[in-house]
């Protein structure tokens, strides 16, 4: 199997590519549009400069060069959408050239290209009608183009997770395939081992990485039918339809459209000294790669810290509770567990909305590793502070923060003794790891106080 | 020709006339005239009233520019808020924009007083208005002419002074030329100084506004209120604030004469009278110079491949969905837009966006379009060339004097050949006054163009106007004309 992934990326801008409107998801329709992204006669194009700099800090977060002079283009078709009958999109001097993902293989994924261009509105259909919202014209994208390198579902997985993080941390989009912001076309074609590249087709309306891996899976196993019947692979446009898990044919190559591109004679090209490029550089936020070896280093286990590294917005936390002093194994470790666990979606997690501010999860990891409250009664406060939006004072009364004394965890040890005969007979005829048994009622009885090593020793004392 | 407003302005600033006096003056000659004339396809005599009240305030404030107060016509492709705009198009009947063009929004903030929206081929693609949805306007000085195109009307406007300047717009010469035909002024500036936003999109890489007027004073009384870099036109450049006029050293100035211009295609009475313009440069002292540029003829083809690939993409967005006329139809969308565009736009329009999506078709995008995108390069560095010998270029800004109206039934590539003297300047983006040098047997106008290097826009204007003073050139307006005013 042979794919490339054309991917586009909706720009975190406040404004549009070309005018002032601003970029509301959601918005009423027809509320966020002006005189230039609805094509009125004589209204011109005024480049977005915010969006320039996005896309070339994109760029350099994908490994690429960046153009020192780069064109628009215009991309001439008709459909009701498209209130200027051209896309002002890039075709010669795109923005950014030659770069590359790395998957965890090791394997390079090239990026042939990356160009800016706007978004085109949106039909909505209602009944027997068809409505048009203009809201989303002229929303700035970037459209990420992969050189045909990737050879499984896995690894179009794993290119557009790690697209997806890149993007996220670097601040260029939020990359939300459900809301669109960010759309994947793949094409895909199959041939024998060392034959040449067989015929491809393009598959769109992906709204999930699941689905394009879904899709691939469908779409190679349907071209693999084709070929071993010895029939032929037909050049086309196909629609994968998520219910029935089938790619649908949207348009034969006979009916590929001629966008008759030239050069946009309302934008002169745009010169981008290596001096901007440097700046743009220095201000790149530190990369998930970066931020996952610095936190193994401060004692973080690796799977506590991939998981943190996929949100940028828990890396951001999980810094600012270090800057309060919390113990960077602990807090993550509370972040990745329970925190996570509050946050139920993938947008949630995204978004990190909580409603614990990070000096107070600091102070509950200080308990933690000061021997002050022991992990499950964190676990418990936190789940609480996360549920109920209380802070921690309200939570825990200054004796509740100490642990249980010495006396009332001896007495709690020999209630669990009292009730668990088997585990007490079983622990004195030799298996010690009956002891195990005992912790669960200790724990819960006392609201996660208590000391589980300290019960132990107690344990072993009452057991002799 | 005398000029108009710096007069007309200094009358108003001495009370010895009102700003609702003269606007009153000029639509009564306007409406008296206009069934005639064919100039104004859109009126709006109420707002002009209101526009010179206002206009007296600023006066009587002594808030007034040279512009406060003085009326104005204005090219029917060039955006003007609450009036219509329709390019003389049906596609476009009934349309009002929403907001005004950059050049006329600086006017009106000057106190000028709209008279209304001026005749013109249909979106500025023809050489004498005749493809104007509305019937060409007439020439004043002879009404069985044309008063050449596309600003035809914006030209004849002034020509009848039914408007004391006017706007136009300039893509291959549609300034120039009917300012040629009308015996006025016509100024096309470097590309980029005037600002094309709300000035309908032909061809966005040669369109200019320029100003049409009675002297070359007026003309850059008009460039100075309207030029300057505007941040909703991101083709706009700077220009120096100085006035653009200013008296020229004729005896240190050289006047190329490119010899192409002089060449077959142009008519024996053209070639005389601008070769007699060019002598008193010569008596005036200054060097002539002959010079040569060998692209002209490759010009006229490369400057049409490349405007109508432009117009097809910018007139894409006439398709019946937003505004403007909708056919009535049966089918689905697709069908609705092809009824709109095949009703709604002309024959010339429609010709002109086939050739252009044919240039710029794959497959011969690169035969057609790109080659014409290599001439207009080697045109503009040979151009820049020249300049390098010489301050200014003189010569013929038609091949013809004023044809008769009709010309319709030419075949298409007979019509484009109007263009020859204009295009050249237009490819290059470098500016170029147009003015009358003389007259035909019949006393008809001949009209001469001053072209200049980029951003020595003052330097054609002052060459230009020295040419004006010394010639004194003026015209009579046809018998039936003058008894309409």
């Amino acid at each position: 199997m042979m794919s490339g992934i054309e991917t586009h990326v909706e720009l975190s801008t406040a404004s549009k590519i070309f005018c002032g409107c601003r970029v509301k998801f959601g918005a009423k329709p027809n509320t966020q549009c002006c005189d230039v992204c609805t094509g009125q006669p004589g209204a011109l194009p005024v480049l977005n400069k915010n969006a320039v700099r996005l896309g070339i800090l994109a760029g350099l977060c994908l490994n690429c060069t960046i153009n020192g002079r780069t064109r628009f283009a215009r991309k001439n078709y008709f459909y009701p959408d498209l209130p200027k009958a051209y896309q002002i999109s890039q075709q010669e001097l795109p923005l950014c050239e030659n770069g590359y993902v790395e998957l965890e293989s090791g394997k390079k994924i090239c990026i042939t290209r990356i160009h800016l261009e706007e978004d085109a509105g949106k039909l909505v259909h209602e009944g027997d009608s068809t409505f048009i919202d203009y809201n989303r014209c002229g929303v700035p994208l970037i459209e990420i183009v992969s050189a045909p390198d990737i050879s499984s579902p896995k690894e179009a997985r794993e290119y557009i997770e790690a697209l997806q993080s890149v993007l996220r941390f670097a601040g260029v989009s939020d990359c939300r395939m459900q809301q669109g912001s960010m759309r994947c076309d793949v094409n895909i074609s199959v041939a024998e081992e060392g034959a040449p590249a067989g015929t491809r087709t393009e598959l769109k309306n992906l709204n999930s990485v699941s689905a394009v891996e879904r899709a691939m899976e469908h779409e190679f196993l349907r071209q693999c039918n084709i070929l071993s019947g010895g029939g032929r692979v037909e050049q086309s446009t196909l629609r994968y339809d998520e219910k029935s898990g089938a790619t649908l044919a949207m348009r034969a190559k006979e009916d590929a459209r001629d966008y008759r591109y030239f050069p946009e004679p309302d934008i002169p090209d745009i010169v981008i000294p290596p001096s901007e490029v440097a700046l743009i550089k220095k201000s790149l936020p530190r990369l998930p790669a970066q931020r996952l070896a610095e936190y193994t280093s401060l004692g973080v286990g690796g799977n506590a810290a991939s998981l943190l590294c996929r949100y940028r917005r828990a890396c951001d936390f999980f810094e600012s509770c270090l800057k309060f002093g919390a113990g960077a194994k602990t807090a993550a470790n509370l972040i990745v567990g329970t925190v996570y666990a509050s946050l139920l979606t993938e947008d949630d997690k995204l978004d990190f909305r909580i409603a614990v501010s990070a000096r107070d999860m600091a102070d509950i990891v200080k308990y933690v590793d000061g021997g002050k409250m022991n992990i499950t009664r964190a676990q418990l406060v936190l789940g609480r502070m996360l549920k109920e939006g209380v802070p921690l004072n309200d939570c825990v009364g200054e004796d509740e923060l100490s642990a249980m004394s010495a006396d009332s965890l001896k007495e709690l040890c020999r209630e669990a003794i009292r009730l668990n005969p088997a585990a007490a007979a079983d622990y004195r005829s030799g298996k010690v790891k009956a002891i195990g048994g005992f912790y669960g009622y200790i724990k819960r009885e006392s609201g996660g106080r208590a000391d589980i090593k300290l019960a132990e020793q107690i344990l072993k004392e009452l057991l002799k | 020709m005398k000029g108009r407003i710096a007069t007309l302005s200094r009358l108003l600033r001495e009370r010895k006339l009102s700003a609702v006096e003269l606007t009153e003056s000029y639509i009564s000659r306007a409406s008296r005239s206009n069934r005639l004339l064919n100039a104004y396809v859109h009126e709006c005599f109420a707002q002009a009233r209101l526009a010179a009240e206002r206009a007296q305030k600023l006066i009587d404030q002594g808030a007034a520019s040279p512009l406060t107060g003085i009326p104005v016509a204005v090219k029917d492709n060039i955006c003007t808020r609450g009036v219509p705009t329709t390019c003389c198009s049906r596609i476009l009947q009934g349309y009002v924009p929403p907001y005004s063009a950059e050049a006329w929004s600086k006017l009106e903030r000057c106190g000028a007083v709209l008279l209304g929206k001026t005749n013109m081929d249909e979106f500025a693609m023809g050489s004498s208005s005749e493809t104007s949805c509305f019937g060409a306007p007439i020439n004043p000085l002879n009404t069985s002419l044309s008063a050449g195109g596309s600003s035809g009307g914006s030209a004849a406007a002034v020509a009848a002074d039914i408007a004391a300047y006017s706007l136009g717009s300039d893509t291959g010469g549609s300034v120039r030329q009917p300012a040629a035909f009308c015996g006025i002024v016509g100024f096309r500036p470097t590309y980029g100084t005037i600002s094309r936003s709300g000035l309908v999109a032909y061809a966005s890489s040669f369109d200019q506004i320029g100003p049409l007027a009675s002297s070359v004073e007026d003309a850059a009384i008009v460039y100075d209120a309207i030029r300057g870099r505007d941040c909703a036109d991101m083709t706009s450049v700077s220009s120096a604030s100085a006035p653009s006029l200013f008296e020229p050293d004729i005896k240190s100035i050289t006047v190329g004469v490119p010899k192409e211009f002089f060449s077959d295609g142009v008519e024996e009475e053209v070639k005389v009278a601008v070769e007699a313009a060019i002598c008193l440069y010569e008596r005036a002292g200054a060097r002539i110079k002959q010079v040569s540029l060998p692209l002209f003829s490759k010009a006229l083809a490369a400057y049409y491949i490349i405007s109508c690939a432009e117009a097809s993409s910018n007139l894409g967005r006439y398709d019946g969905v937003r505004y403007g006329m909708r056919a009535d139809c049966d089918g689905g969308v697709a069908d609705m837009m092809a009824k709109t565009r095949t009703k709604g736009f002309g024959k010339e329009v429609r010709r002109r966006i086939m050739l252009g999506t044919f240039v710029l078709s794959g497959g011969y995008k690169g035969q057609y379009y790109k080659r014409a995108c290599g001439v207009r390069a080697m045109l503009s560095a040979a151009l820049e060339d020249i300049f390098n010998g010489c301050d200014v270029l003189v010569a013929p800004a038609a091949p013809t004097a004023p044809f008769a109206l009709g010309t319709e039934r030419r075949s298409a590539a007979e019509a484009y050949q109007a263009d020859i003297c204009t295009v050249p300047a237009s490819m290059a983006g470098i500016p170029a006054v147009s003015l009358p040098c003389g007259m035909t047997k019949s006393g008809m106008p001949v009209g001469m163009q001053v072209m200049a290097g980029r951003h020595n826009d003052g330097l054609a204007l002052s060459v230009a106007r020295y040419f004006e003073r010394e010639a004194d050139i003026s015209f009579r307006l046809s018998a039936e004309v003058s008894r309409e005013l």
